[in-house]
């Protein structure tokens, strides 16, 4: 996620996890080491650094702010509202998926309404929220369930649609009604693809919820940044930044280690792509037989290793 | 399998019901089968014996399948009736199980959470079901892996959990679709054994289709043959379950006839 893939396979095997981690650590500091050194040195080349805050200032800009109560009220809004709009997204969203895709009726009445409304983006719906909610709470709770609702939707509507057969067939034969198949095997079959909207969907939230408060929020960390540029405090500005993509890591991790939690059943190869073994140009032709050794290796110590790293 | 010894002493324990009451008999009158824009079979007239053993064979694409598929009701048939006990079909029932070629269990369950599927489906209570689930799959020899998700396990491993599956619903009929299709022959020998060896008991009655008509005479009590859209015969299959019975005239004969009928 936060680094290409092929970078990490290849980088797999000569280090073990502890190494994977400094490797991660070092990326960050230099990039950290790059900014405060084009800052520090008002570098004004084509880019011009010497409006840009230092690390130093941003940092004590943090300090300042974490020891202040406004930091915390702001931080506990925006997660409210994400996590209620994308809690709603999730709920709304699987249960629309299942229902057009298991139902002709559904998908004649909600399809063509779904298809028009999907490519507004969900930051466009502002005035539309302005005029539906009586207040900008609720309003951007609105904007930022509509983001993820339709990510959702749609890939839980195509997982459903994809299911294979055999398995609604053997519950019927089992004497399972319409309730057992839709809990035994709609929900944890589409579960993999459920899963995937939720990941694309929790992302485009932060996107949605950050944006909504810049144009209508009352505290908010998108509000706070906002608000820090229009009077000029740009180490305030680069505070909001650094919170909203940690928070962000937060969400979307822990989205990603519940579906992995959920999907184990799934059998590895198709899963978690990292584990693929992918031919190495420093390794393959020198040394052939520790490749075919890894295939073989139980993958249970991957998998464990991994879930530390998303 | 290596396990078929030990299995004997539990089946007495388990068939506590009269055996010859279970079995459920199954008519087709003049029934086309199919979809409805591609009819496979016409005009079948078969009548399934209470607790017997039916096997069906034909040449692929012949409508084995859809004939399974409408015995469980997945499939309405398009003309004719179908009776279960005298009385029409009414849907897709527990009574009436069906086992798959391949992949019918369900991926995320473990093999013992696939065979209580059906116990759930019954409402037996929870604690009730772990110990049948764990029951059937001794009986099928696979005690050992009853943790194991089904892609953990071989092809022959998964097709008996599917077999303890729709057995530990008590089914009246189970209907099988080319169950040890996808074995190699070996593991299709001892299946075939611990098929018979598991049934003995349940006293359900069993269509069995199947492309291999060895496979056919040796687990039938009668062979149905499939050809040509139609139901071509049905015929008696002479020491039915008897491994040495391959060379006894009788079975030759019918041997040569079912291939010489498929072959035309």
């Amino acid at each position: 996620m936060s680094r290409p893939a092929p970078r990490a396979g290849r980088y797999r095997r000569p280090l073990p996890p502890i190494g994977r981690y400094a490797l991660r650590v070092a990326a960050l500091a230099a990039a950290l080491g790059l900014w405060q050194v084009l800052t520090s040195l008002d570098v004004d080349l084509w880019l011009r650094f010497s409006q840009f805050p230092t690390v130093t200032d941003v940092a004590h800009a943090f300090a300042d702010r974490v020891s202040g109560a406004d930091y915390w009220t702001d931080l506990t809004d925006s997660l409210t509202r994400i996590v209620t709009g994308f809690l709603l997204a999730a709920v709304l969203g699987v249960a629309g998926g299942v229902l057009v895709a298991r139902s002709r009726l559904a998908e004649d009445l909600l399809g063509p309404l779904l298809e028009v409304v999907r490519p507004i983006p969900a930051i466009a719906l502002v005035p539309v929220a302005i005029l539906l909610f009586p207040s900008n709470e609720e309003g951007i709770v609105f904007i930022t369930f509509t983001a993820a609702f339709f990510p959702v939707l749609v890939s839980t509507r195509h997982s459903v649609r994809a299911l294979t057969p055999v398995w609604e067939e053997a519950v019927l034969t089992m004497g399972g009604g319409r309730w057992r198949i839709l809990g035994s095997v709609v929900l944890p079959g589409a579960l993999p693809g459920i899963f995937g909207g939720l990941s694309v969907g929790i992302g485009v939230s932060w996107i949605c919820v950050i944006s909504a408060e810049m144009i209508s929020g009352q505290y908010g960390v998108g509000y706070r940044t906002w608000q820090d540029y229009t009077i000029v405090n740009y180490p305030g500005v680069f505070v909001g930044m650094v919170t909203i993509g940690v928070l962000g890591w937060l969400t979307s991790t822990t989205v990603e280690l519940l579906g992995r939690r959920l999907t184990r059943w799934l059998p590895r190869t198709s899963y978690v792509p990292g584990a693929r073994p992918t031919p190495s140009r420093t390794l393959a032709p020198a040394r052939p037989a520790p490749a075919a050794v890894r295939t073989e290796q139980p993958s249970g110590t991957e998998e464990a290793r991994d879930e530390h790293l998303v | 399998m290596s396990t078929s010894s030990d299995i004997k002493p539990e089946l007495r324990t388990v068939a506590q019901a009269p055996s010859s009451v279970r079995g459920t008999r199954l008519t087709l009158q003049a029934a086309t089968l199919g979809r409805r824009d591609a009819p496979v079979l016409a005009d079948v007239d078969l009548d399934i014996a209470r607790g017997e053993i039916l096997t069906v064979v034909g040449p692929s694409g012949c409508g084995k399948s859809t004939l399974l598929r409408t015995l469980a009701s997945l499939l309405p048939p398009l003309a004719g009736e179908i009776d279960q006990d005298g009385h029409p079909l009414a849907g897709p029932s527990a009574e009436r199980a069906l086992i798959f070629q391949e992949d019918a269990l369900l991926p995320w369950r473990t093999l013992r959470a696939n065979v209580e599927l059906p116990l759930a489906i019954g409402r037996v209570p929870r604690s009730e079901r772990r110990v049948q689930a764990e029951e059937w799959l001794a009986r099928v020899g696979l005690a050992d892996h009853a943790r194991q998700l089904p892609h953990r396990v071989s092809g022959g491993q998964r097709q008996r959990a599917q077999l303890a599956r729709a057995l530990a619903g008590r089914p009246r009929a189970v209907l099988m679709d080319e169950p040890f299709g996808a074995l190699d022959a070996q593991t299709r020998a001892g299946m075939q054994d611990l098929l018979v060896e598991v049934l003995r008991g349940t006293g359900a009655t069993v269509v069995f289709v199947t492309h291999d008509v060895d496979e056919a005479l040796f687990l039938g009590d009668r062979v149905a043959l499939l050809g040509a859209g139609r139901l071509l015969a049905v015929r008696d299959i002479p020491r039915p379950r008897d491994r040495t019975a391959l060379d006894d005239p009788a079975r030759v004969a019918l041997r040569r006839d079912v291939l010489t009928s498929l072959g035309t």
